[in-house]
């Protein structure tokens, strides 16, 4: 069986930024499996512009963006297999993968940085009642068929959810000649950056109707009828508010989940973020197991994923050269109006800073975040606005974390 | 026009069976569907399960053909190369009043010939640690089983076919009128004559024999729906859990699959339209109330799917199975609901052998084979840790659903075959590419382009299920 010092599950952002850390501190033994034909994973698909901000300080777009990291991957030399999907992983990081030429192979890898992304969630996921006929699509799905493969899914939209994804695709299929008749999110308010809803849907007269779901989907072999109704505070459809559309399409945009199913398998705790529990080199629970992007978290900005992907491949090297700190450890917590907190432990003897990165429940104004430890206060931060569709990041310097005892909590607190 | 000695209308899992026996002899049989696949109605939207028979009433139609066929599924499981386990079922007493219940049941499982223990509630505690820790007993019936609904209809037809049995999809019959010694059989797309035909046309039976003669009986459907889990690993239940039955059926069950996946339902309710498969709220949520009563951890978050299936009630409530009364060269078949699945061999044999037989000349065939060709899958040799066939043929190891880990190779396996898919989802069910979590969000498009390459045709054709359901509506500019 041949060994793999550092074996890299996905070749996204994520993924080779990963790699590409690791390299630049001296692995060389590197695998990145990629189970597309080409590295740069969901990005190749998203090609409007919007990527890059905080890592180039430019606007660029998708296959743009990830192109500068697959130039970097080649410079540096990096191995990579593209058609190649693992299929199997055990604890002790023995790992079957299937490539479309070389057949199956089982390696032994020392470390592994998981960098599998995440999938949509489905029509059938949100049980959306009535008729299950074509149509009824996932906006991740109708953008691989518009974008990479040049087919337009449907005629006469309607999207439900506020998801980045569907307003991305309102914008798109509306360019492409297709009439977006309006974008329905359950929730009182967007899912949404608010760039994208003044990009994509203000900017075409696109309606968006808040606190409205699909209570019907009507149509025997092809979508003829989607109807809305209103929802009350418990999400129960409200009799007497359905609007009748006739559409061809419904877009689903309706939410993200990483892909973990390799971490399931070998019972690889997660957190509320789905993704597994990680500590603040992005290790997993299970030593030498590494996670990042969004299959650790479902992230808003692709930049912040890059970030995110070097922690991983930083951690991940340090473990190779037996360099991670393995003292007592701080427990995370998110409290009062934060729905997750990465990473959910720090380790007692850690010398680096920590960056947390957090969600709101629900939208909020004017609050203070408090980051407490056992009762004392470590650090107290005005936020004007916070919403729950953009990643929060608070950077906890050394100095502060020396003041953190055996367990740290986040929380939001009124002004 | 072609002349056919034997026509069946239905190709679900009861013509399937009827046409696969058929094909043992030198007849000329014609099976017409009035769908885009076989199996596409009520055989694929059930609990999956093969009943053990101890529920139907002795000396009933269902109770005879329930035990006949369950003894028939390891053989033709084994021939048709379909998935088919005995993992055996529990039907769970939560109230101490319920315990003289399961004994009547014990009794006339005695009655129907099917072996049944009665648990006590330690016992059962131990082989469902899931189930409710308040039961107080359960039925153990060993001999049932979970089956692969979807192959095992597929897969028959396939052998059918195989053999020499003529297959006509997209085939909605609109008449059938006597001519001389035949009787011609109308659809939207063409005429067929046959000497003896068999109607096994499932929720519509009652409308197929009503074109021949008035009939005493009438299909009421029933729908049910159900929630489908993801396989996990940590796992739900082990058997297939039932409460007690009621007057409306076997109540709502928890049961794996033989994927792996859970299937929580079936509601019941009277639905005067059969082609009626919507689910809705209120129904899903009362599935939900009675399931967790049985086993209260159910992960609805694991939810990939909800669908409905309509079960063909008869008037009779007991299968129907016998000549038309004014001519014996038309057998009715209907009111087949569960347990119609279980049942399927021993009604396919019964009906070619005692039906069939005396109407007209059944010579065996000599080059008859029983088996289809072996199916090869990468999930199958992951389990057995055995990667050779799959090293050893080309496209074995090119993943296109990477949640249920289905190659190239199986989809251009099964696109080779004599019962091939022409949709997406005759193409899920044959091969599971589509049917994880994701819920064919990645591998559809890579699927829409491998059925119009080896179809030759736009992706735009490609239909997502019936004849005339495009994923795709048009081609930007620039656009493959």
């Amino acid at each position: 069986m041949r060994t793999i010092d550092l074996l890299i599950i996905g070749g996204g952002s994520a993924g080779m930024a990963a790699a590409i850390q690791a390299k630049k501190e001296g692995i060389d033994d590197i695998l990145i499996v990629e189970r597309d034909e080409n590295l740069g994973g969901i990005l190749n698909q998203c090609i409007h512009n919007g990527f890059g901000l905080t890592e180039f300080k430019e606007e660029l777009t998708g296959p743009e963006y990830l192109s500068r990291f697959v130039a970097q991957v080649e410079e540096l030399k990096i191995p990579y297999m593209t058609n190649s999907m693992v299929i199997d992983m055990t604890k002790d990081k023995i790992v079957t993968i299937s490539n479309k030429d070389k057949g199956v192979e089982i390696v032994q890898a020392k470390a592994i940085v998981m960098a599998t992304g995440c999938y949509e969630r489905g029509a059938g996921a949100i049980q959306i009642p009535g008729d299950r006929c074509a149509g009824i699509i996932t906006a991740g799905t109708a953008q691989k068929y518009l974008n990479i493969h040049g087919y337009l899914c449907g005629k006469r939209i309607v999207i439900l959810g506020s998801g980045d994804i569907g307003l991305i695709m309102a914008r798109r299929l509306t360019l492409e000649g297709a009439k977006v008749i309006c974008v329905s999110e359950i929730m009182p308010y967007s899912n949404g950056l608010n760039r994208n809803i003044a990009q994509c849907l203000n900017d075409y007269n696109i309606p968006l109707y808040l606190s409205r779901s699909v209570s019907k989907v009507i149509g025997k072999d092809r979508l003829e009828k989607v109807v809305l109704s209103a929802v009350d505070e418990k999400m129960q459809f409200i009799p007497g508010t359905e609007m009748e559309i006739e559409c061809d399409t419904l877009i689903l945009s309706v939410g993200l989940i990483p892909y973990i199913s390799l971490l399931d398998n070998i019972d690889c705790p997660a957190s509320s973020t789905k993704g597994a529990k990680v500590n603040e080199h992005m290790e997993t629970m299970i030593p030498g197991i590494f996670s990042c992007g969004n299959c650790l978290h479902v992230h808003d900005v692709v930049d912040f994923v890059t970030d995110e992907g070097r922690l991983a491949g930083h951690g991940a090297a340090m473990y190779l050269k037996g360099e991670l700190q393995r003292g007592n450890k701080i427990l995370v917590t998110p409290k009062d109006g934060i729905s997750y907190v990465v990473p959910q432990e720090i380790n007692r003897d850690n010398q680096e800073d920590v960056t947390f990165k957090f969600r709101v429940r629900t939208p909020v104004k004017d609050v203070w975040l408090i980051i407490e430890s056992n009762g004392q206060q470590v650090a107290k931060i005005m936020k004007p606005v916070l919403i729950p569709s953009e990643m929060v990041m608070v950077k906890l310097s050394k100095d502060k974390l020396d003041l953190i005892k055996d367990e740290v909590t986040l929380r939001l607190e009124a002004r | 026009m072609e002349k056919f000695d034997v026509l069946i209308i239905g190709a679900g899992v009861t013509g399937a069976m009827i046409a696969r026996n058929l094909s043992k002899y030198d007849v000329k049989v014609a099976l017409l569907d009035k769908e885009n696949d076989v199996g596409n109605l009520t055989s694929n939207a059930n609990s999956a399960i093969v009943h053990s028979g101890y529920d139907p009433v002795p000396g009933t139609n269902k109770a005879k053909f329930n035990v006949a066929g369950n003894a028939m599924f390891d053989k033709i499981c084994e021939e048709l190369d379909v998935h088919f386990e005995r993992v055996g079922s529990l039907t769970v007493a939560l109230y101490d009043e319920q315990i003289p219940v399961l004994k009547e049941l014990a009794e006339r499982s005695k009655q129907n010939n099917v072996p049944v223990e009665i648990l006590s509630a330690e016992e059962v505690k131990k082989m469902e640690p899931n189930i409710n820790p308040c039961v107080k007993g359960a039925l153990f019936a060993p001999t049932a089983g979970i089956v692969d609904v979807f192959n095992f209809v597929v897969h028959a037809v396939e052998n059918a076919v195989d053999n020499g049995v003529e297959l006509f999809l997209n085939q909605e019959v609109k008449s059938i009128t006597k001519e001389g010694d035949y009787y011609k059989v109308v659809t939207q797309k063409g005429e067929f004559l046959s000497k003896v035909v068999i109607n096994a046309a499932g929720a519509f039976a009652d409308r197929i024999a009503s074109m021949v003669e008035a009939i005493d009986w009438k299909i009421t459907p029933r729908k049910g729906e159900y929630f489908v889990l993801d396989h996990y690993k940590a796992g739900l239940v082990n058997h297939t859990i039932f409460p007690l039955p009621s007057e409306k059926g076997k109540g709502i069950l928890v049961t794996m699959t033989t994927s792996g996946n859970y299937l929580v339902g079936p509601s019941s309710e009277l639905d005067d339209d059969p082609n009626d498969v919507t689910t809705d709220p209120p129904t899903l949520r009362n599935i939900r109330a009675q399931a967790t009563e049985m086993v209260p951890s159910i992960p609805f978050n694991q939810v990939i799917r909800v669908f409905a299936g309509t079960r063909p009630t008869c008037t009779r409530h007991d299968f129907v199975i016998e000549y038309a009364k004014s001519d014996k060269n038309f057998i009715n078949v209907g009111g087949i609901e569960s347990p119609g699945f279980v049942s399927s061999p021993a009604i396919g044999e019964y009906v070619v052998e005692r039906l069939v037989r005396p109407l007209i000349e059944l010579k065996e065939k000599k080059d008859y084979n029983p088996c289809v060709r072996k199916y090869h899958r990468l999930y199958n040799a992951m389990v057995e840790q055995d990667y050779k066939f799959v090293n050893e043929h080309e496209n074995y190891s090119q993943i296109i659903c990477n949640c249920e880990k289905v190659t190239l190779g199986e989809i251009l396996d099964v696109l080779s075959r004599s019962v091939p898919p022409h949709s997406v989802k005759a193409l899920k069910r044959r091969t599971r590419a589509g049917f994880g979590k994701c819920q064919g969000g990645f591998c559809q498009p890579r699927v829409v382009l491998i059925l119009a390459r080896y179809y030759g045709v736009s992706p735009m054709e490609i239909s997502y299920d019936g004849e005339f359901s495009p994923i795709l509506l048009e081609k930007i500019k620039g656009g493959r």
